[in-house]
C-alpha cells in the first residue's frame, strides 16, 4: 500500500483514503453493526431480564448440550487431525491422495446435505435404522447424532492446520529420535508434538468455534426437541419464532461472546506461531 | 562392530536403487561412500540404519542379524545432513535425548547423564553453547551438537549422511580433521556418506565408490586414484577426457598420442577407450599431430588448454603455468599422457554396464 502522503496529483491521493474509508465503512456495517445490535438487543429491557432469559431451564439445557457436544468432539476430532494428517504426511500408500481430498470434504459440503445424508443413513426409515432399533440404539433425534455432524461438520480444522507443517518438518527429527532409541511414543510426545502444539492448538480453536455454532446440519438431525436436543443456535431460532425476541438475542449473546473469545485466542496464537 | 553386508538390493517404487550391495567393514574403521547423488549411498546408510529396508539381502553386525531389529533396538548414532536437532530443545537436552528415551530400566541415572553430556560438550568444545537453542548456532556448530547427541548413547556404529554437506569451505575443511580425532578418540566403527572425493579420501581408511545402486570400487585413495576399476570410477575421479585408440601388443595408439610414459598392459588387440585426467597430459609440439590448440585460459597457477582434433573431439589439458612449454594458438600438439586408464571399447557410456578391463600405471619420469 503506498502511502498517503507522498506529493502527487490529487486524485492519486485521494484514491487511499476512499478506499479506506469504503473498507472501514462496510466493516462498520457489515461486521460491527449486527454484532453490536445483538448486544443493544439483548440488554434492551435490562439486566434482569437478560439474566432470566439465561438462567431459563430452556436455554440452561441448550447450553449444556451445545457444551458437551463440544466436549466431545474437539478431543475426538484432534485425534482425528493427528492421526490422519501423520498418515499422510509421513506414509505413502495406496488411496492417500484420496484421503487428502475426504478430508477437505466437510469443507466443500453445505452441513444441511450431511445432516440429511445421517438421517438417510441412520434414521428410522435409514439404511442401518432397522439394525438401531432392534438393539434399542437412538442416533437420530438424539446427542449421538447431534455429535456425529458435528464431528463431521468440524473434522477438517486440525487436520488442515498441522498437515501443511507436519510437511514442510520432514521426518528426519523423528528418525533421529528413532534411531537414539526412542519409542513411538516418546517420538510423538517429545519430539512431534512440540513442533505441531501451536498449529494444533489454532486447529482446535477453530474446530471449537465451528463446533459451538455448528446450525444447518444438526437442525436436520436433532429435531428441536425442547428441552432436549436442542441446542444453543437451534434454540436461538426456536426463541425467535417464538417472537421471544429478547431471549433470542439472550441466547445469541452467548455464542457471540464465545466467537470473540475464540477470535482472542486464536490472534493469541497466530502472534505465537508468528 | 564388523558390519557384514551380502546381496543388498532395495527399489523405491520400480527404479531400483541397491542392485547387489556386498560390503565388510571391520571393527573401529573410517569407511566413506562415496558416489554422485543417486548412486544409492543414502539409502544403503538408512538400510543400516534401520531407517529403511531392503527387499533381499543380508545385513549383520558381530554375526547379529541386523534385519532382524529395530533401529532402536540396533544402537547405531545417526548424523543427519541437516542435523535433525530437536529445536524446543537446548543443546545440552539434544544431546541427553538418547539417554532419556528408551525402556526405563536401560536409562542412566540423572547425574550420569548430566556428566555423560558435559564429557561430550568439552570433546566437541562447545561447552560454552550447552544452553543455547539450534536456531542460535551456527552450522558448524549444529553439525557439532549432532554428531554429540549421536555419540551420547555410545553406539555400536556411527553413521553420517553428508556430514559437510550443508557447510561452507573453511568450515568443511576443519571439521574434517576434527571428525577424525573424534573417530580415533571413541574407536566406533564410522560409515560417512558424501559426494565429494578430497573429503572421502582424507578422511577415509578406506573408501566404497558407488554408482548407480553398485559398488564400483573399494580401495584407498591412492589404489581408486591410480587404479579406477571401471570407466565409471575414472570419470568420476576426473577423468574427463576420453580418447577412442588402438591396442597393439599391450599399447595403446592414436594419431597425436605420445604413449611411450604408459605402462604395456596384458590386453587383446583391439579398439581401446583411453581415459585421462587433465592434469596428467603433457603437450610437444608436434606439425603431424591433428591435435590444434583452440583455446587457452590461465587461473594463474595453470593453464587450461583445450585441443580438437578436428573429428569433433575435444580434450581439456591442464599444465602447470611455470613449467609448460609456450603454446601457440592454433599450433598442433602431440599429447603425451602421464597416465591414464585404458577399458576395452563397445562399453556404451553408462558406468554400470562396464566391466574393468586393465588400468595403465603411472610410470614416473
Amino acid at each position: 500500500m503506498q502511502t498517503v502522503s507522498h506529493s502527487g496529483p490529487v486524485a492519486s491521493r485521494l484514491m487511499p483514503r476512499l478506499l479506506i474509508g469504503l473498507a472501514v465503512a462496510l466493516t462498520l456495517l457489515i461486521v460491527v453493526a449486527p454484532l453490536f445490535y445483538i448486544f443493544a438487543r439483548a440488554f434492551a429491557e435490562g439486566w434482569r431480564v437478560y439474566a432470566d432469559n439465561l438462567l431459563h431451564p430452556v436455554t440452561r439445557h441448550a447450553i449444556w448440550l451445545t457444551t458437551i457436544t463440544a466436549l466431545i468432539v474437539v478431543p475426538v476430532n484432534i485425534a482425528f487431525g493427528i492421526a490422519a494428517a501423520w498418515a499422510v504426511a509421513r506414509f505413502r500408500f495406496p488411496g492417500r491422495s484420496l484421503l487428502v481430498t475426504a478430508i477437505e470434504i466437510p469443507f466443500s459440503i453445505s452441513p444441511i446435505i450431511a445432516g440429511i445424508c445421517y438421517l438417510l443413513l441412520y434414521g428410522r426409515q435409514g439404511l442401518l435404522g432397522p439394525w438401531l432399533m432392534e438393539h434399542e440404539l437412538q442416533v437420530m433425534f438424539a446427542l449421538p447424532g447431534i455429535i456425529l455432524v458435528t464431528m463431521f461438520v468440524t473434522a477438517p480444522f486440525v487436520a488442515r492446520e498441522v498437515l501443511p507443517l507436519m510437511q514442510a518438518q520432514g521426518s528426519e527429527q523423528e528418525q533421529a529420535a528413532v534411531t537414539l532409541g526412542a519409542s513411538g511414543w516418546q517420538m510423538f510426545r517429545r519430539v512431534t508434538l512440540p513442533n505441531i502444539q501451536w498449529a494444533l492448538l489454532y486447529g482446535a480453536v477453530l474446530c471449537t468455534a465451528r463446533a459451538v455454532g455448528e446450525f444447518g446440519g444438526v437442525s436436520v438431525v436433532s429435531g428441536n426437541i425442547r428441552g432436549q436436543t436442542n441446542t444453543l443456535p437451534l434454540h436461538v431460532e426456536l426463541l425467535f419464532n417464538d417472537l421471544n425476541a429478547t431471549g433470542a438475542f439472550a441466547a445469541a449473546s452467548v455464542l457471540t461472546l464465545l466467537a470473540l473469545l475464540a477470535l482472542v485466542v486464536k490472534s493469541i496464537l497466530e502472534h505465537r506461531r508468528g | 562392530m564388523t558390519i557384514a553386508i551380502t546381496s543388498l538390493i532395495k527399489s523405491f517404487d520400480r527404479t531400483a536403487v541397491l542392485r547387489g550391495i556386498d560390503l565388510t567393514v571391520e571393527a573401529g574403521e573410517l569407511v566413506a561412500l562415496l558416489g554422485p547423488s543417486g548412486s544409492g549411498k543414502t539409502t544403503l546408510l538408512k538400510i543400516i540404519a534401520g531407517l529403511e529396508w531392503p527387499d533381499a539381502g543380508g545385513l549383520s553386525v558381530d554375526g547379529r542379524d541386523w534385519l532382524a531389529l529395530t533401529a532402536q533396538e540396533r544402537r547405531i548414532g545417526f548424523v543427519f545432513q541437516h542435523y535433525a536437532l530437536f529445536p524446543h530443545m537446548k543443546v545440552r537436552d539434544n544431546i541427553a535425548f538418547g539417554l532419556t528415551v528408551g525402556p526405563r530400566a536401560a536409562r542412566p541415572p540423572k547425574p550420569e547423564i548430566a556428566a555423560r553430556v558435559d564429557d561430550l560438550l568439552a570433546l566437541l568444545q562447545i561447552t560454552h553453547l550447552a544452553d543455547r537453542f539450534p536456531s542460535q548456532l551456527s552450522g558448524g556448530q549444529r553439525q557439532r551438537v549432532a554428531l554429540g547427541r549421536a555419540l551420547a548413547i555410545r553406539p555400536a556404529v556411527l553413521l553420517l549422511d553428508e556430514p559437510f554437506g550443508a557447510l561452507d569451505a573453511a568450515i568443511r575443511r576443519d571439521l574434517r580433521r576434527w571428525l577424525r580425532e573424534v573417530h580415533e578418540a571413541t574407536g566406533s566403527t564410522t560409515i560417512f556418506v558424501t559426494h565429494d572425493q578430497e573429503e572421502a579420501f582424507e578422511l577415509a581408511d578406506r573408501v566404497v565408490v558407488m554408482g548407480e545402486g553398485r559398488i564400483e570400487q573399494i580401495g584407498t585413495a591412492d589404489q581408486i586414484h591410480d587404479h579406477p576399476a571401471s570407466p565409471f570410477v575414472a570419470r568420476f575421479m576426473g577423468a574427463v577426457a576420453e580418447l577412442p585408440v588402438a591396442l597393439h601388443a599391450g599399447r595403446v595408439d592414436a594419431a597425436g598420442l605420445d604413449a611411450s610414459r604408459l605402462e604395456r598392459r596384458a590386453m587383446a588387440d583391439g579398439p581401446a577407450r583411453l581415459f585421462l585426467r587433465p592434469d596428467a597430459i603433457a603437450l610437444e609440439p608436434d606439425a603431424a599431430s591433428p591435435w590444434i590448440l583452440h583455446q587457452m585460459a590461465s587461473n594463474g597457477a595453470v593453464i587450461r588448454a583445450v585441443l580438437r582434433d578436428g573429428t569433433g573431439l575435444e580434450l581439456p589439458a591442464d599444465l602447470p603455468r611455470h613449467s609448460a612449454p609456450k603454446l601457440v594458438k592454433g599450433a598442433a600438439y602431440r599429447l603425451q599422457p602421464l597416465s591414464g586408464a585404458v577399458f576395452a571399447s563397445g562399453l556404451g557410456p553408462a558406468p554400470s554396464e562396464a566391466a574393468p578391463s586393465s588400468i595403465l600405471q603411472e610410470k614416473h619420469a
